[in-house]
């Protein structure tokens, strides 16, 4: 008898593996899937935007001979210690729980050997990383674990966290697992329980009551030190319009690239806007009250390299912002773990249990020895070589573009790929003069 | 005694000479026309008497000082203090103490909504009533209440014990009522004698607190949640 012929297994796109295996998951254990990190999707971004260098209409500058600025002054609306960065690229608030002390240090190492400024988190300021931060901002966040008037008079600046990329109007979580005696007692919380983190603040609501917060803020701190205002990327335009009405000197936006310690998996890749459509929106609010380059703006959410930097800067921002990335230059997801990886179920790239605490890189994690995997020194010097090739790898760009400082890259310099990058950076269209929306 | 009057002064040079000041310094504010951030960051012991009353945040990240209000206080009074003591003789708006970490309040007044939300440590006792989810999330300390409380008292409460003489609305999520032991009677007593408050009959409070399940994420619980 004549065999017929066997068509190849369809595999869904609706139920690809990864939901398949998520469903089942949920079934088994009741519990939604709560990860660190940021979005996975494959978003519009920084990729999708490409510069034009110089040519005729445009004469560059000579790489490695003619100068280009990168030094950056934060905060100097109000404050009278404004932050003086060497770089346009700030370490994002990672908290002392979410990471440990050694990871902390590593940051504040890092950062100061290029100077450029570090941040806290949730759970207060710790002296590891106070004592190598040159620059520190000390952020006011809604749970206030650990909140004091000592650490607030001790900071370089202070953010007031209203909101996260990786989870717009949602507040934290810190499971049991990473809450030893140290952080259980910054926190005032019992060893061992979760610690959520509310999505709003104890004692205000709305522009109104910030810009009043913002004052007593600034009494606290003999208006010395700048005040940050970090919202993440849901409605950039609105958000950053009030954020500087109501008197921030800065304001961060956040886009859902960007990572968290702990938070549904659901949340990080379903609210939210990417980075990249973040941007013009949020200058054009700072522009339309007068404020472009008089309250700074800074970008965050899934920042990777130079040219990600120089693509921000070109459409308006005045630093960037990284997290994740950081955590990749110190170690965060080595391959050389790979068995350890695969023993937690996972693989190298892929690790993004952050919140139970066995990251075999000692980075994310409360274990005293899995966190002397990370020796902090070394971790530094890591940190500053990353971000000198970052900042390198803008100037070449800005060069290239006839820009002698790196906030003088613009719009002009760039086209987009896609249509939809087209539209959400306000550039053209390459090849065309199609800014689509306009 | 030294006289800082709002009819002369700037609210930065107020705040900055309180700052500033020598310790067991005293001070009588006059005409505060409800400002905001009055007295706040004051890291000594010196004693302040506002005279009149005051709006957001007074007294806020207080250390050491004794702070008294002749009047009414608006919105985060106290906010994130850390010790000393603050007395206000009229009422108070929402969010009296919020994260405080020590010290105590004393409102003689009513309390509005959320009164000792996140609080981390501080003493409250208010004479009067408090509003709505008050205790939200406390931590630690004490909120003690003469009168009625709102609704959702306590909710997802940690730590803290809070102390009712009058009628509870409804409790929020994780919150019971918990036995009155003798040592809660002696904490209780402690605390009322320590913020000079005399006219107390200790048989008429309910002790509530944390029930506790909700310290760890449980699949059966997600209808609290």
């Amino acid at each position: 008898m004549k065999k017929n012929s066997i068509t190849e297994p369809r595999t869904s796109h609706t139920f690809d593996a990864y939901t398949n295996s998520e469903i089942r998951r949920a079934a088994e254990t009741g519990i939604y899937d709560i990860r660190g990190g940021g979005s996975k999707r494959n978003l519009p971004n920084f990729d999708d935007l490409l510069f034009l260098g110089a040519s005729i209409s445009r004469y560059p500058l000579e790489g490695y001979r003619e100068s280009c600025n990168t030094k950056v002054i934060l905060g100097d609306r109000f404050s009278s210690n404004p932050l003086n960065l060497e770089i346009p690229i700030t370490i994002a608030g990672m908290s002392f729980g979410a990471l440990s002390a050694q990871a902390k240090e590593a940051l504040g190492r890092g950062a100061s050997l290029v100077g450029t400024s570090t941040t806290t988190g949730d759970g207060g300021m710790t002296k590891e990383e106070r004592g190598h931060s040159k620059q520190l901002v000390y952020q006011l966040l809604p749970s206030r674990y650990g909140m004091n008037p000592d650490d607030l008079r001790k900071a370089d600046a202070i953010e007031i966290v209203v909101g996260q990329g990786a989870k717009p109007g949602g507040g934290g979580m810190l499971l049991g697992q990473k809450i030893n005696d140290r952080v259980a007692e910054m926190r005032t919380l019992p060893k061992g329980i979760d610690q959520r983190s509310p999505c709003r603040h104890p004692d205000w609501t709305g522009p109104d009551d910030m810009e009043i917060k913002i004052l007593e803020l600034r009494e606290i701190t003999g208006w010395k030190v700048p005040i940050f205002v970090k919202v993440a990327g849901s409605r950039p335009y609105y958000d950053v319009a009030l954020a500087a009405k109501s008197g921030a000197d800065v304001v961060v936006v956040d886009g859902m690239q960007g990572g968290t310690a702990a938070t549904q998996e659901v949340f990080i890749e379903n609210v939210g806007m990417p980075t990249l459509a973040c941007v013009r929106p949020a200058v054009r609010a700072l522009q339309e009250l007068g404020l472009h380059r008089k309250v700074q703006l800074i970008i965050s959410g899934g920042i990777r390299n130079g040219a990600d930097v120089a693509k921000a800067l070109a459409l308006g921002a005045d630093a960037v912002s990284i997290g994740s990335a950081a955590l990749i230059a110190l170690g965060d997801n080595d391959p050389r773990y790979q068995k350890d990886y695969e023993k937690l179920g996972t693989t190298a790239g892929s690790f993004d249990d952050w919140h139970e605490g066995l990251d075999p890189a000692g980075i994310t994690t409360q274990d005293k020895k899995l966190a002397k995997r990370l020796d902090p020194k070394l971790g530094g010097r890591r940190l500053a070589n990353y971000l000198n090739v970052m900042t390198m790898e803008a100037q070449t760009i800005a060069r290239a573009c006839g820009k002698n400082d790196l906030r003088n890259l613009e719009p002009e310099d760039l086209c987009a790929l896609t249509v939809e990058s087209a539209a959400m950076a306000g550039v053209p269209l390459a090849g065309t003069n199609w800014i689509p929306g306009t | 005694m030294n006289i800082l009057d709002f009819n002369k002064l700037s609210l930065r040079d107020i705040n900055k000479t309180l700052q500033a000041s020598d310790k067991n310094s005293f001070f009588s504010i006059k005409n505060p026309k409800g400002s905001h951030a009055l007295a706040v960051g004051i890291n000594k012991q010196i004693t302040v008497k506002v005279v009149g009353s005051v709006g957001y945040y007074c007294a806020g990240m207080n250390k050491f000082s004794d702070i008294k209000v002749e009047g009414s206080a608006g919105p985060g009074l106290g906010e994130n203090m850390m010790s000393g003591n603050i007395h206000v003789t009229g009422d108070v708006s929402q969010y009296a103490g919020a994260s405080g970490h020590g010290g105590s309040i004393l409102v003689e007044g009513n309390a509005s909504s959320r009164c000792g939300i996140s609080m981390k440590g501080v003493d409250i006792i208010v004479k009067g009533n408090v509003g709505h989810m008050s205790a939200f999330m406390a931590q630690k300390g004490n909120l003690v209440i003469f009168g009625n409380a709102g609704h959702a008292l306590g909710d997802s409460i940690y730590e803290a014990n809070i102390y009712v003489a009058g009628e509870v609305a409804s409790l929020g999520a994780d919150c019971i009522e918990k036995k009155m032991t003798k040592k809660h009677l002696s904490k209780l007593e402690n605390i009322l004698s320590n913020a000079n408050v005399s006219d107390y009959n200790l048989d008429t409070f309910r002790r509530f607190g944390s029930a506790r399940s909700l310290y760890n994420f449980n699949v059966d619980n997600a209808k609290i949640y």
